[in-house]
C-alpha cells in the first residue's frame, strides 16, 4: 500500500481542551476512507490541521513523503490536497463559472494573470464548464452562487475542491443539509471520481459511509478509537452499540 | 531620568483614561469611533468655558467636563450610534469620521481655531521633590487623579453587578441577552461613561496636549494605537500600552527631539512586527 | 451527451466573453468627457482636477471594492507621487508624461514596502497601520524643509512640453487633455486587471478568504499587489496634479485628502471603477454649491454628508444619484 498523506502523532490542543490527541492516520493511494465518530470527536479539527488551517500542537503531517505541516494553507492546495467544508464556504457575488474559472486558473498557474481576461482563457474556461457540467450544475453556470437552491450550492462546494485536481481530497459532510433524494446524487459524483484520486470523506450517514467506504476510521475524543475494513467496523460489537446505534435511531 | 519615566507615566495615564472608552465600547459592541477624541474635545471646550467666562477653579470645572461629554455621547448613542453597531468596520469609519469632520468645524466656527490656554491654579504649577526625583505638581496630580480613576475602574468591574454584566456582554453578546442583562442600557451607560472619562481626559489634558479644533484627528493615531496594541479584552492592557507609549513618546521627544516625533510610529512599527495581534491580547482568545 | 457537453462549454465561453465587453453607456461616458473640453472651455481648471481626483478615487477603489481593505491614508501614496514629479521638474528633467511614470513607480515601491504591514493583523491593526503610514510622511515632509519646502510648499516647478510637443497653457486646457488621457489609459489598465483572473481572486479573498485560500489563493500575495498597484495609481494622481498646478504643498498627503478619496467613492459606489470617477464629479459639484453658501465650513458639511449617506444607507441614495446624474452603469453591483 502506497501512503498518500499519513499523520503522526499529531496533536492539537486548544487551552486545556485536548481536540486531536495522538492521531496516526494513513490514507492509502487511491483510497475511499471513511473518518467516522460523534460529534465534537475532532473530525473537522483534523481536516483543518490537514489542510493547514490550524497548525498542530505537536507532530507532522506528510504528503507523499514530504513534510508539509509548516506549508501554509494555499501552498497546499498546490500540492494536492483540497478539501470541502461543513458549512458552505462559497463566494456570495461570483456565478459557479466565475468561482470554478478562477479555481481552475489557479492550478493551472494563471491566476495571477493580470492582462489577458477569461475570455482569452478559454481552455480554462471549457475546463470550468466541464466540472460544472459533471456536477449537475451547468444550467445555473452564471447565476450568484448566493441565489443557488441549496443542492446546488454543495454541489458547487465540491466542483471548487475538484477544480484543482486533487491527488487528496478531504470531504467535511459533502451530503449534510441535502435533502435525502439528491444526496446519493453527491456521493456518486465522489465516487465516480478516478482511482488515483484518495479521498477521506467525513460523514454521519451511515448508509452513505458503507455504500462508499472501503476503509473506516473511527473518531472518538480526539483519537482514533478504532480502524478496519467496512466489514469490520460494521460489524464491531462496540461501534454497533455506541455510534451505529445512536444513528439507527435518529 | 527619572523625571523623564514619571512625565512619561503621567502622559501614559492620562492617554488610557482619554482612550479607555474607545477600547470598551471596541470591545463591546465591536464598534471602531473614530470620533472618540470630539468627547474629549468637548470635555477640554467644557472646562476652558467655564474657567474664562464663568471664572470657575479648574478642579470645580472637571465635574462638568466629564459630564458635558458623557451626555453628547449618550445623545449621539441613542440617535445615531446605536444603527451602527451592526454594520461593517467600512461603515462605522466613514460614519465616525464624518463625526469628527463635523465636531471639528463646529468648534472651529464656535471656538475659533487658535489654541487655548488654561490656567492652572498656583498650586498645580511648579515643580515638587518627592524621593530625591523633581517632577512638575501638574504631572504629580494627574498621576494620582488618573491613578484613582483607573483603580476605580478596576472596581466598578471587577466587584459591582453592573461590571460582571458588562464583561459578560463583552464575552458575548448574544447569551448575555439571552440571560435577560439589558444589552441596550449596559451599552448605552458603556459608551456615555467612555465618552464622559475622554471628556475628563480632554479637560485635564489640555494643558500638556494642547486644545484646538483639530484635537481630534491629531489624536487619532494615539487612541488607535493603545487600543490596538492593548487589545480589548481587559482594561490592564490598554492601561499597559498607553503607559508603554507615553514613556517612548516623552524619552523620544526628549532624548533625540530632532527625530522625536518619529518615535510613536517607530512604536507601532515594532509591536506589529512583533505582534500583529497586540501585545497584550488574551492567548487563545482566537 | 457530447452535444450537451459543446452546449455548456459554449455558454460558458460566452460568458466569460461578455464581462469585459465594453458596453453603451460607457462609451457614453467617455464621449461625455471629451466632449467637455469643447462644451466646457472656461472650466477646464476645474475638470482637470475632478480628473486627478477621480483618479485617486479609483486608486482606493482598487483595494477597497475588490480586495476590501479599508484604508484611512491613501493620501501617503498620493503625496509620494506628487513630491516626486515635482522634486525630478525642479531638478530639471521637465518632460511630463515619462515624469509620471517616474513617479508612479516610485509611488508603487512605498505601496509594496507599506504593503507588508498592512497583511498582518485586523481590520483594526489596518486602520492603525495605514494611518499611521501617511502621518510618518507628513511628519517626513515636514521636517525636510529643505528638500520639500516644508510648509511653504514645493516652488518653482515648471513642467515642459509634453512629449515635447503639448505646451501646458493658464486656461487649463493642455492640463484637462493631458489628465484625460491618462485617466483614460490607466482607467484601461484598470479594467483590465478587474476582469482579469487576478481581479477575479481579489473579488475571491475580499468575499470569503478562507475559501480563497482553500482554492490555493495565496491571499497575502495578492494583497500585495494589489496595494502596490493601487499606490502606483495613486501615486500618478498625485503626479499629475504636481504637473498641472506646477505646486506641491504638504496638503497633498493631508488625511482630509484620504477621506475625500473615500467619500467620493462612497458617493459614486465602489467595485465597477466608475465609481470614483462619477462621485469625483458630484463631489465636485456639491462643493460647489455648498461653498458658496458658506464658504469656511466645507469640512462640515463634508462630515454631514459622510454620516447622512452611511445613516440612511448609501445604497439607497447612490441609486437616486445615479438615476440623476449620468445614466452610466458598468456591471451593476
Amino acid at each position: 500500500m502506497t501512503v498518500a498523506l499519513e499523520t503522526h502523532d499529531l496533536v492539537m490542543r486548544f487551552g486545556g481542551f485536548l481536540a486531536t490527541n495522538r492521531v496516526n492516520l494513513q490514507v492509502a493511494r487511491g483510497a475511499r476512507h471513511a473518518l467516522i465518530g460523534p460529534n465534537g470527536a475532532g473530525k473537522t479539527t483534523l481536516v483543518n490541521l490537514m489542510t493547514g488551517v490550524l497548525s498542530p500542537t505537536e507532530g507532522r503531517i506528510v504528503l507523499e513523503g514530504h513534510d508539509i505541516t509548516a506549508v501554509p494553507i494555499a501552498a497546499r492546495v498546490g500540492l494536492g490536497i483540497a478539501r470541502t467544508f461543513q458549512i458552505n464556504q462559497l463566494f456570495p457575488s461570483m456565478s459557479p463559472l466565475e468561482a470554478v474559472s478562477l479555481a481552475v486558473a489557479q492550478r493551472a498557474g494563471r491566476s495571477a494573470g493580470i492582462w489577458r481576461g477569461f475570455g482569452a482563457l478559454p481552455e480554462i474556461v471549457d475546463e470550468a464548464a466541464d466540472i460544472l457540467e459533471g456536477l449537475h450544475l451547468a444550467d445555473a453556470m452564471t447565476e450568484r452562487s448566493d441565489r443557488l437552491p441549496y443542492g446546488k450550492q454543495r454541489a458547487l462546494e465540491l466542483a471548487l475542491a475538484l477544480a484543482s485536481r486533487p491527488k487528496v481530497l478531504l470531504l467535511d459532510e459533502p451530503a449534510a443539509g441535502v435533502p435525502e433524494g439528491e444526496r446519493h446524487e453527491i456521493l456518486d459524483i465522489v465516487a465516480s471520481l478516478p482511482r488515483d484520486v484518495s479521498i477521506l470523506l467525513i460523514e454521519h450517514d451511515m448508509d452513505l459511509v458503507f455504500s462508499f467506504a472501503e476503509k473506516i476510521s473511527v473518531l472518538v475524543q480526539g483519537a482514533v478509537f478504532l480502524e478496519g475494513s467496512a466489514r469490520e467496523i460494521a460489524a464491531d460489537r462496540r461501534v454497533r452499540e455506541v455510534y451505529l446505534g445512536e444513528s439507527a435511531d435518529g | 531620568m527619572l523625571t523623564i519615566i514619571f512625565d512619561g507615566i503621567a502622559y501614559g495615564m492620562l492617554l488610557f483614561i482619554l482612550a479607555v472608552g474607545l477600547s470598551v465600547t471596541l470591545g463591546l459592541m465591536n464598534f471602531v469611533n473614530l470620533a472618540h477624541g470630539a468627547f474629549a474635545m468637548a470635555g477640554g471646550y467644557a472646562t476652558v468655558i467655564l474657567m474664562n467666562a464663568y471664572g470657575l477653579p479648574f478642579l470645580a470645572t472637571l465635574p462638568f467636563a466629564f459630564a458635558f461629554a458623557a451626555m453628547i455621547g449618550l445623545a449621539l448613542e441613542r440617535l445615531l450610534y446605536r444603527r451602527m453597531y451592526r454594520r461593517s468596520h467600512l461603515d462605522q469609519v466613514l460614519f465616525s469620521i464624518g463625526i469628527v469632520f463635523m465636531a471639528v468645524a463646529a468648534t472651529d466656527y464656535l471656538m475659533g481655531s487658535q489654541q487655548q490656554i488654561i490656567h492652572l491654579p498656583e498650586w498645580l504649577r511648579g515643580r515638587i521633590e518627592v524621593a530625591g526625583v523633581a517632577i512638575g505638581a501638574y504631572r504629580f496630580f494627574l498621576v494620582v487623579v488618573c491613578g484613582a480613576l483607573v483603580v476605580a475602574l478596576q472596581w466598578v468591574l471587577a466587584r459591582t453587578r453592573f461590571g460582571s454584566q458588562l464583561r459578560a456582554a463583552v464575552d458575548d453578546t448574544r447569551v448575555a441577552r439571552g440571560l435577560g442583562i439589558p444589552t441596550d442600557l449596559i451599552f448605552a451607560a458603556t459608551f456615555a461613561t467612555g465618552s464622559g472619562l475622554a471628556g475628563l481626559g480632554g479637560a485635564l489634558g489640555a494643558e500638556i496636549l494642547g486644545l484646538d479644533p483639530t484635537f481630534p484627528l491629531k489624536f487619532m493615531l494615539y487612541f488607535l494605537i493603545v487600543v490596538t496594541v492593548g487589545g480589548t479584552a481587559t482594561i490592564s492592557g490598554p492601561f499597559a500600552a498607553a503607559i508603554l507609549l507615553g514613556i517612548a513618546d516623552v524619552a523620544g521627544k526628549y532624548y533625540i527631539p530632532r527625530l522625536g516625533a518619529f518615535v510613536i510610529y517607530f512604536f507601532m512599527l515594532v509591536v506589529l512586527l512583533l505582534r500583529p495581534n497586540g501585545l497584550f491580547v488574551r492567548s487563545g482568545a482566537r | 451527451m457530447s452535444e450537451i457537453v459543446g452546449n455548456s462549454r459554449e455558454r460558458a465561453r460566452r460568458s466569460a466573453a461578455a464581462s469585459s465587453r465594453w458596453r453603451l453607456p460607457e462609451l457614453a461616458f467617455w464621449g461625455c468627457a471629451v466632449a467637455a473640453i469643447f462644451l466646457l472651455p472656461s472650466r477646464h481648471l476645474l475638470l482637470n482636477e475632478i480628473a486627478i481626483v477621480g483618479l485617486f478615487a479609483m486608486s482606493i477603489d482598487l483595494i477597497l471594492g475588490y480586495a476590501g481593505i479599508v484604508s484611512l491614508g491613501h493620501a501617503a501614496f498620493f503625496g509620494v507621487g506628487a513630491y516626486a514629479a515635482g522634486l525630478l521638474a525642479k531638478s530639471g528633467y521637465v518632460e511630463p508624461a515619462s515624469g509620471l511614470l517616474f513617479a508612479g513607480a516610485i509611488a508603487a515601491t512605498v505601496g509594496f514596502s507599506a504593503s507588508f504591514l498592512v497583511i498582518r493583523g485586523s481590520d483594526l491593526t489596518r486602520l492603525m497601520v495605514t494611518l499611521g503610514v501617511a502621518l510618518v510622511f507628513v511628519e517626513v515632509a515636514n521636517r525636510f524643509e529643505s528638500v520639500t519646502g516644508g510648509v511653504d510648499g514645493l516652488l518653482g516647478i515648471s513642467m515642459g512640453p509634453i512629449l515635447g510637443l503639448f505646451e501646458f497653457d493658464f486656461g487649463g486646457t493642455t492640463a484637462y487633455c493631458y489628465s484625460l488621457c491618462v485617466l483614460f489609459v490607466m482607467f484601461l489598465i484598470a479594467r483590465r486587471i478587474v476582469n482579469s483572473p487576478f481581479g477575479t481572486s481579489l473579488r475571491a479573498l475580499k468575499e470569503n478568504r478562507m475559501r480563497a485560500g482553500a482554492i490555493g489563493i495565496p491571499t497575502a500575495k495578492r494583497i500585495v499587489a494589489v496595494y502596490s498597484i493601487s499606490a502606483g495609481f495613486a501615486g500618478i494622481a498625485g503626479a499629475l496634479l504636481a504637473q498641472t498646478t506646477a505646486f506641491v504643498s504638504l496638503e497633498v498627503l493631508d488625511f482630509a485628502r484620504s477621506a475625500d478619496g473615500l467619500l467620493i467613492l462612497v458617493i459614486g459606489g465602489s467595485g465597477y471603477l466608475y465609481g470614483g470617477i462619477i462621485g469625483s464629479i458630484a463631489f465636485a459639484l456639491m462643493r460647489d454649491a455648498l461653498s458658496t453658501l458658506t464658504p469656511a465650513y466645507w469640512l462640515f458639511w463634508m462630515g454631514a454628508i459622510l454620516v447622512a449617506l452611511v445613516v440612511v444607507g448609501r445604497e439607497r441614495i447612490v441609486d437616486c444619484a445615479k438615476a440623476l446624474s449620468l445614466r452610466v452603469r458598468g456591471q451593476p453591483k
